[in-house]
This record gives C-alpha cells, sequence and structure tokens, in this order.
C-alpha cells in the first residue's frame, strides 16, 4: 500500500528505500561514487537490516551471495569498476543461482565524473546472462527494486539494477510505500545445489541457457517497457535514463521505453519497429542496444548519429534532432545548425577550478617531501591521485585500486633505475594493496610502500573501513593494524610517521630509499574534513620578514593565496587550518601562529 | 559599485520555458558556500507549489574546491533532471566569476542573481592564472537582466557571513512568482531550527535588494 506521499529523493536514496520496503535484511558494498550513498541511506534502516562495508567489491559480492543462499533478501552496491574485482564471484553465481533475491545494485559513471574509466556495466550483464533493469529516475528506482527482487527470486538468478550518475545523483519525486514482511533466514543443504564442481557445473551451465530464455519470455510481458505511440514517422527505443532526454527533445516521436534492458523483449521491438518509418536507437554509453536490434535484422540508427563517448544529453538529442531535419532538407546531415550557446568570448580566460588537495590535507607533506627526491611515486585511486597536479606533481602513474603497490613492482622489476615509491590510501590498502605488498617482499622486490592512512576513505564522503574501529552500523570493532598486517606479511622494515612533520617524514623516506630491501611507511594523520576540527592554530605571514620567496606556494595549499609575483603570499583566515607545513618550508621565520 | 546591488534591465522573468511549462533554475559556486542548500530550498518550495520537480548536483571528485552546479526544474512534468545552454530562467551565482563562466545557460531574457564575492581559486594562487578584475563590466556585457547583490556583507551584517546563499536566494525570488506562497515554508523545512531567524532574516534582506 503506498502512503502516496511524494517525497523528493535521490536515485541512490531510493534504491535504498526500495530495498527496504521490498524487505532486504542484509546488504553489503564498498564505496564508490557515484554509489555510495545507497548503503549509507540504507543504513538509516539499521534496526531491520544488517550493512556492512566490505573491504572489497569482491568480498561484497561473496557475502551478499552467502546472504542469498541463506534465503534473504540482500543488495550488495558498487560502482562500474568495482563490478571488476566483483567479476569472479559474479560468473559464477549466474550458473549457481540465487535463492533469496538478490539485486546488483551498480552505478556507472558515464562522462567521467569522478572515474577513471566509462565502462558500460551492462556488458556484465549479458556476460553473465543476468538481468538488467535500468530505472530513468527515483520514482522508478525505487519500484523496480521490489520487482527486480520478485524476478529474482522465481528465476533464482541475480538481478542487475544499473544506475548511472544522473540516476544515482538527480532527485526526483518518489511515492514511498510500506516495508514486506522479509524472508526468514534457512540455510537448505545441497551440495548439487551450491557446488558446481565440473559434474554439477556442467548442468547448471546448460539450465542457464533455459533460464534466459525463459527471462526473454518475461521481459515480453514485463511492465517496465512500454510503447508510447505518437507520430509514427519517427519511432526511437530508449534504455533508461535515456527516455528523459528522448521525451525533452522528441515530444511527438513515438517511443518505445525499455526498463528491462536485458535480455531484450524481442517481440515487442520488432511490433514497435514495424509501425514506424525510421527507426532510431538511443542508450547510455555503448551501443549493446543497438547491436542487438541490428543482430534482429531490423535497419536502424543510433551510433551513427550520436556519439557514446561521455554522458548522454539533452544537448546529444538536440543535435540529434537538427541533423535529422537537415538530413530530411538537403540529403546529408553536414548543414546542420549548431545547436546551443556557447560559451561567452568573457568566460574564455577565467581562471579554472580543478579539485585540488584541501587546506591542511596530510597527504600534502608526503608529496612534498617525496618531490625532495628523484624516484618514479607509482599512485592510486583517491583524494591522493590529486598530487599529479601542479604545483605538487609528485605522481607518474595512476591505474587501479591497489595498484599503487603493484605497479611498483613491475617497474622496479623492468630494471629501471630510479627508486619506485608506491603510494596507496589507507582503504585501498585494506581493498588490495596488501596482495600488492605481498608480491613485492616475496618477489624480492625493494620498492618503498606508502599508506596515506587519513582514517577515513575520504574521497568517497567519509566511510569506515577495517582499520578504522567502526562498523557501517555505527558498532566499534577490532581495528585492524597496517602495520602489523605489513610485518606479518614479512616486511622487515616499517615505520609510522605523522605526515604533518616534514622533519620526520623526510627521514623515514631516506631511510627506505638507503635500503636495498623493501620497506613501508604508514603516514597517518586524520582527515581534517572529517574530523572537522583545526590541526593547530591559524597561520599568518609577517610581511616584514618575508621575502616573497614562494616556497610556501609550492605546497599547493589552497589557504596560501598569491596573486601577485614578488609579493608577499597571504594566508586565508577562513581556509587555513594550522596544519603548520608553511612555517616548516618557511626560511625567514615569516610565517607564525595567529593571535587568535 | 554601491554597497548592496547594482540593478541593470528588469529584474522579473517570464515563469516558464517556451515550450514546455518548465522552470529552470541553475545555481553556481565554490564548493561551502552552500549551494545545495539553496537547491533544496528552491526544490522544496517547488514541491510545496504542487510542481513535479527534478533537481541535480555533484558529488564525488568535483566537491574538492571546485566549482559546485546545482539545478532545479519544475513545472507540470520534467523529464530531463538536467538544464541545458540557452534555457534557464534564473541563475544564481554565488561568486562572480562562477557567473560568467555559465552566462551561456541563460535564455535570452533570463535574470541572473550574482554575488559580489570574488574567490580566488589555486590556479591563481600559484600564479597559472588571472582572476579577471573587469569581472563586473563582463557580467553587464553578457547578461542584460542582471541584479548585483552584496550578499556577503548583508549576510555579515545580519551576523553570519554564512547566510550569504540565502540573500542571493532571497532576491533571485522575486523573479519566481509561482513560489512566493512557499517560500517561507520550505524554509522551515530546509534549515535547521536554530538557524531559521537568520535565514528568513537573509531571504527578506536579498528581496529588498531588488526592490
Amino acid at each position: 500500500m503506498l502512503s502516496r506521499m511524494a517525497v523528493l529523493l535521490t536515485g541512490n536514496e531510493a534504491v535504498a528505500r526500495g530495498a527496504w520496503e521490498a524487505g532486504v535484511t542484509a546488504a553489503f558494498g564498498y564505496p564508490g561514487t557515484p554509489s555510495t550513498e545507497i548503503l549509507e541511506n540504507l543504513a538509516h534502516f539499521k534496526d531491520d537490516v544488517y550493512l556492512e562495508w566490505s573491504p572489497n567489491e569482491k568480498v561484497a559480492f561473496e557475502a551478499a551471495c552467502g546472504a542469498s543462499y541463506a534465503g534473504v533478501r540482500t543488495i550488495v552496491t558498487m560502482k562500474h569498476i568495482g563490478l571488476n574485482v566483483a567479476a569472479d564471484p559474479l560468473m559464477t553465481l549466474s550458473y549457481v543461482g540465487s535463492e533469496g533475491g538478490m539485486l546488483l545494485c551498480v552505478s556507472d559513471d558515464p562522462g567521467q565524473h569522478s572515474s577513471q574509466n566509462e565502462q558500460d556495466s551492462r556488458h556484465y550483464a549479458r556476460f553473465a546472462k543476468m538481468p538488467v533493469l535500468e530505472p530513468a529516475d527515483s520514482g522508478e528506482a525505487l519500484a523496480y527494486m521490489r520487482y527486480g527482487f520478485e524476478i529474482s527470486e522465481r528465476f533464482h538468478v541475480p538481478v542487475m539494477i544499473r544506475l548511472t550518475t544522473r540516476v544515482s545523483h538527480s532527485r526526483s519525486l518518489v511515492a514511498t510505500g510500506e516495508r514486506t514482511a522479509p524472508n526468514k533466514p534457512g540455510f537448505e543443504r545441497n551440495p548439487s545445489r551450491f557446488c558446481p564442481l565440473p559434474v554439477w557445473g556442467r548442468e547448471m551451465r546448460k539450465q542457464v541457457e533455459v533460464r534466459l530464455a525463459a527471462l526473454g519470455k518475461e521481459a515480453e510481458k514485463s511492465p517496465l517497457n512500454r510503447i508510447e505511440w505518437n507520430d509514427r514517422s519517427l519511432g526511437i527505443v530508449a534504455e533508461g535514463l535515456a527516455y528523459n532526454y528522448v521525451k525533452e527533445v522528441f515530444p511527438e516521436a513515438s517511443v518505445l521505453k525499455l526498463g528491462w534492458a536485458w535480455p531484450y523483449p524481442d517481440a515487442l521491438i520488432h511490433e514497435f519497429a514495424a509501425g514506424v518509418q525510421k527507426l532510431i536507437i538511443i542508450e547510455e554509453n555503448e551501443d549493446i542496444l543497438e547491436e542487438h536490434v541490428r543482430a534482429m535484422g531490423l535497419v536502424c540508427s543510433g551510433r551513427d548519429l550520436v556519439s557514446g563517448v561521455g554522458e548522454l544529453s539533452v544537448q546529444k538529442m538536440i543535435s540529434l534532432k537538427n541533423a535529422l531535419a537537415a538530413v530530411q532538407a538537403n540529403g546529408d546531415s553536414s548543414s546542420a545548425k549548431t545547436a546551443l550557446p556557447a560559451p561567452f568570448p568573457e568566460a574564455a580566460d577565467l581562471p579554472a577550478r580543478p579539485p585540488v588537495l584541501c587546506p591542511g590535507c596530510p597527504h600534502r607533506g608526503l608529496f612534498f617531501t617525496l618531490g625532495k627526491h628523484d624516484v618514479l611515486v607509482t599512485g592510486d585511486i583517491g583524494c591522493y591521485s590529486l598530487a599529479v597536479f601542479p604545483p605538487l606533481s609528485r605522481t607518474d602513474t595512476i591505474l587501479c585500486m591497489g595498484g599503487g603497490f603493484s605497479v611498483a613492482q613491475g617497474i622496479d622489476k623492468a630494471g629501471e633505475k630510479k627508486r619506485v615509491v608506491g603510494v596507496v590510501g589507507d582503504s585501498t590498502f585494506f581493498h588490495s594493496g596488501i596482495t600488492g605488498l605481498i608480491d613485492v617482499v616475496y618477489n624480492k622486490g625493494r620498492s618503498v610502500l606508502v599508506v596515506l592512512d587519513n582514517r577515513t576513505t575520504a574521497m568517497t564522503g567519509h566511510q569506515d573501513h577495517p582499520g578504522t574501529g567502526v562498523t557501517l552500523m555505527g558498532e566499534k570493532t577490532t581495528a585492524v593494524s597496517i602495520e602489523e598486517v605489513g610485518r606479518a606479511c614479512g616486511m622487515k622494515h616499517v615505520a609510522t610517521v605523522n605526515p604533518y612533520n616534514l622533519a620526520e617524514t623526510e627521514a623515514a623516506v631516506s631511510e627506505a630509499l638507503a635500503s636495498d630491501e623493501p620497506s613501508l611507511i604508514v603516514a597517518r594523520a586524520p582527515c581534517p574534513l572529517r574530523t572537522r576540527s583545526m590541526v593547530g592554530k591559524r597561520r599568518v605571514i609577517d610581511t616584514e620578514k618575508c621575502k616573497a620567496c614562494q616556497a610556501c606556494v609550492k605546497l599547493g595549499c589552497p589557504a596560501i593565496e598569491a596573486p601577485e609575483k614578488g609579493k608577499p603570499p597571504h594566508i586565508s583566515e577562513e581556509l587555513c587550518i594550522g596544519c603548520g607545513l608553511c612555517v616548516q618550508v618557511c626560511k625567514f621565520g615569516a610565517i607564525t601562529e595567529a593571535a587568535k | 559599485m554601491s554597497d548592496t546591488t547594482v540593478k541593470t534591465a528588469k529584474t522579473s522573468v517570464q515563469q516558464t520555458t517556451a515550450n514546455s511549462g518548465v522552470t529552470n533554475v541553475l545555481l553556481v559556486g565554490v564548493g561551502g558556500q552552500g549551494v545545495l542548500l539553496v537547491s533544496s530550498i528552491i526544490a522544496q518550495a517547488a514541491i510545496l507549489s504542487g510542481s513535479d520537480v527534478k533537481a541535480n548536483e555533484v558529488h564525488g571528485m568535483a566537491q574538492r574546491g571546485g566549482s559546485v552546479l546545482a539545478q532545479v526544474r519544475f513545472g507540470p512534468k520534467v523529464y530531463s533532471p538536467l538544464v541545458w545552454e540557452g534555457t534557464v530562467d534564473v541563475l544564481l551565482s554565488l561568486e562572480k566569476a562562477e557567473a560568467v563562466r555559465y552566462a551561456h545557460y541563460l535564455k535570452p531574457n533570463g535574470l541572473a542573481v550574482v554575488s559580489t564575492q570574488e574567490i580566488v581559486p589555486v590556479t591563481v594562487s600559484s600564479g597559472k592564472a588571472v582572476y579577471p578584475a573587469d569581472a563586473n563590466t563582463r557580467l553587464k556585457r553578457i547578461c542584460p537582466n542582471l541584479v548585483m547583490v552584496d550578499a556577503e556583507g548583508i549576510a555579515h551584517r545580519l551576523g553570519n557571513v554564512k547566510a550569504a546563499n540565502v540573500v542571493v536566494l532571497g532576491a533571485a525570488a522575486s523573479a519566481i512568482p509561482s513560489l512566493a506562497p512557499y517560500w517561507q515554508k520550505a524554509l522551515e523545512l530546509c534549515v535547521p531550527a536554530k538557524y531559521q531567524e537568520l535565514n528568513i532574516r537573509a531571504f527578506q534582506a536579498g528581496g529588498e535588494c531588488i526592490k
């Protein structure tokens, strides 16, 4: 029963609410923009739902499999790139099948707002032969959760809820409802059901195809797919969020809206195609639907007119409309008019506002120190990836979670003369840095491995992790020690430094580089953005003593403003949080603690 | 410049876009200025008016000291959660240079309400770029329907400089007459109790700027 109370929710809030309403009792995930807020919002229902931040997406996915095997409804959340980490259990769970309803809520990031790539998760769904539901807004996100659980339990299959940045982070009106009574847990022992040894796995393999065919039939009658007949000279098949952009720009066209995105409803697509003169496919990212429609033997347009690079937008739909009009008028699209106003010439020379390490960020001291040494730095995924930018300019490679350690080993073993420093964050260390550390120790590497331990998963908005001593449920727990993990893995040289102390940090880095054996340095200071406190007393520059040498400006601290060369910089009263790094780099004693 | 406002042209806009009956509002500023609170208040007022509403804001990496962008669309039926160039009815900017950056999103007679505050980015501090000294002139040239508000100064006089965002909202509110009955309630719903009186005064002070 709907309470009919319309509330404005983000897609992620709606997914959390939908999960709770559908009777979820177990939820797992690893933070990753744009998916993070799903579990954070579900945590409001922690009296009804067990939740955890798992160390990584693979662990989260496997734990969710276990919860499903035990018969309860469960979700597992991650960003698109995290699904690569969880791909191993995903591929085989597809054979084994779920028991309690299981939804994989994955949020893609078309346009790479906060990601290193824009891979399309639907590829994984097709790969694993699992259904995909693709909501277009928050209202659909909430409704699709309950529907997804029903499909999952009827067909014993995990279902992907594919979100994108604009669905996850846009707010729209949602009608909320009551919570369904949850399933009672109870694992029924049945090895041939849960153990895909080859003898049973081969039978499961056959059943995957039977299930896929049955899912295809179900998609044909799914209420998530519908035809909106209108002017039949143009028919557009629009999947997920694409529907909203299509309706905005082509209100006159006939539309086949697809909310159930894989396996596709072939009969419905044939019916729609037969009813329109020109068929266009609009989907975000890859041309998976279009490829399928072409394989059905239908003639259509899509990727030839709308690029799949970057996010889909109203702007792209307006360009498409102009191109279609030009083709109609002149036979080709080259005469299409430019669609929309460009930035004014007055905006051409505006100063850029790139994301930067915050004032007082503890990472700054470590990267500033590395800048004094002729080393290569292999970085990783987190706030500290911002150290790649000037003036710090102290990261040479970024690949993936955990890659900071393993890429260092590869460069070192390739025979590179320069020493390599591998840098990962604390949450990243637990995610997938430990195996890289073991590789360096076991295979006799000599890299200096640094964990930037700011006591939180900062970039995604400050989530706890195995090292913080607090769970997602808000309970105190064992804090796993990075130093002890390092020692247990055989690392002989382990140092802990305060990155706000440049002399201490320099001593540890120099000592590590002097040795031919590998080292682990834990640079530990909590993220001030999370603790919401000053690190020390606010600092000021004495313009009498300052020689305008710009040494403090080279720290890249946003609080140090130097609008004019050759004049003393100024420390912003609002931004400075008193980390004191600038005091340590000033050779003239010109920076002191503020009077108040 | 006067210490409160600079006005040019007319200060009221049509409340709807040409063909869809949807009002588009774009909010820009720098992380930490309270762009998201203003966006929530506008969205809440639109809900109270019985409109369909969609809103969007930036998350993640872009929040670390970068430009912050939020948008609200409301009307009988809203599809896209995002506005696009040349269609914005009201642009609220909490920072001067950011208004120049996004002015092309305004429709031809759209209203720009701009705080006179300047926030110097790190690219300027490190000597890589220059903050435009003539930002006011540029704005007057590209926004025929412009209101500049010393929101920071007004908020400071009200006792809390952080209320500058709601001063700008108060000035922009007059351009959205359909929401006039709902601002008070929306402020009550979106602002924590202990800051409510301050923000209601900030909203009213902003409104004074365009009378």
